[in-house]
């Protein structure tokens, strides 16, 4: 698939789920997409492995926009960018945005063919400047 | 140089620190945060002694490398990607530049506080981190630079959060001693009570 792929990162694998319904019901299948929530231990948190796999889960040539909710899902996200390293590194996004509202504008935007970038302001526009 | 086996040393004292202390460092973390500090500093650490017999037959620089990634990918929360780019950038240094540790912690440091987007004094480790950083810089004792580092913890107490989940608290963050900085102190005071 070519449009933008994208990826949500919540530290309560409920909230990231309920996320990602609500992408789906709001774009079908026209966006690659893939969710992942909770701690290496399975208590609330983020897991650098889960997302790894959840990028590759939603990875398009057209590149991956990441919603995160809060500062260790962020810094996580990052960590996981770098890890993935090479030419994937160069293509994904995490976005400063509200991770519900963020990942529906998000995908609604990437399901018109928006670039990488345009997907990105997309859910920007929803920050407190 | 740290050899293999004293490698494996400061390795198990410093787990078994932040093990013993896992509780307290939640609590702290609980006054200002999620609460989960201390077992997530736990589950990393106790990661990391399960493959130490691997971690410490390599080479120094990667041996540091290895711990930062076990670090990242079994702590969750901001301090796995905090300490594990610790970790992960001292053994980078290291291999540039082998014989200038206080260099070397120096990068590593900076390297946190890029990957937190934070400096000193806004109540994280690096209100330990850099204060000791200089401190080898000018080649203090180990005891002064355990001293520091515990004098520079009880100095969080008064600072107001302003990264991290601690910052929604605003001014009632005040008061309150911040919880990496407390594990990096103890990891500091473990290293350094096992040094030669």
């Amino acid at each position: 698939m070519s449009n933008v792929g994208i990826v949500i990162v919540s530290h309560s694998p409920l909230v990231a789920q309920g996320a990602a319904d609500m992408v789906r019901q709001m774009v079908g299948n026209d966006v690659p997409l893939a969710w992942c929530g909770g701690d290496p231990g399975g208590g609330l948190g983020t897991s650098v492995e889960e997302i790894m796999m959840a990028i590759e889960r939603a990875w398009s040539e057209a590149g991956v926009a990441i919603l995160v909710d809060l500062g260790g899902a962020e810094s996580n996200s990052e960590m996981a960018i770098e890890m993935l390293g090479g030419d994937k590194a160069g293509r994904i996004v995490i976005c400063n945005a509200p991770v519900v509202e963020g990942a529906v504008m998000a995908a609604t935007e990437a399901s018109g063919g928006a670039s990488l970038a345009e997907v990105q302001a997309t859910a920007q526009e929803l920050s407190p400047a | 140089m740290i050899g293999q086996e004293q490698l494996s040393v400061l390795v198990t004292a410093a787990a078994g620190t932040i093990s013993a202390h896992a509780d307290e460092l939640s609590e702290l973390d609980s006054a200002i945060g999620d609460g989960d500090h201390g077992y997530n500093m736990k589950r990393g650490v106790e990661a990391v002694l399960g493959d130490l017999e691997a971690i410490s037959a390599k080479p120094l620089p990667e041996a540091l490398r290895a711990i930062g990634t076990k670090l990242v990918m079994t702590v969750g929360g901001a301090s796995g990607p905090l300490y594990g780019t610790m970790f992960l950038a001292l053994g980078k240094e290291l291999a540039i530049n082998p014989d200038d540790f206080a260099a070397a912690f120096h990068k590593a440091v900076d390297a946190v506080a890029a990957r937190g987007k934070s400096e000193f004094g806004q109540k994280t480790l690096l209100d330990v981190l850099y204060p000791i950083a200089a401190a080898l810089d000018t080649g203090k004792s180990k005891a002064e630079i355990v001293a520091l580092a515990n004098q520079e913890v009880t100095a969080t107490r008064d600072r107001k959060a302003v990264r991290g989940r601690a910052s929604f608290l605003g001014d009632r963050s005040i008061g309150h001693v911040d919880p990496g900085a407390r594990s990096s102190a103890l990891i500091i005071e473990a290293i350094a009570g096992k040094l030669q």
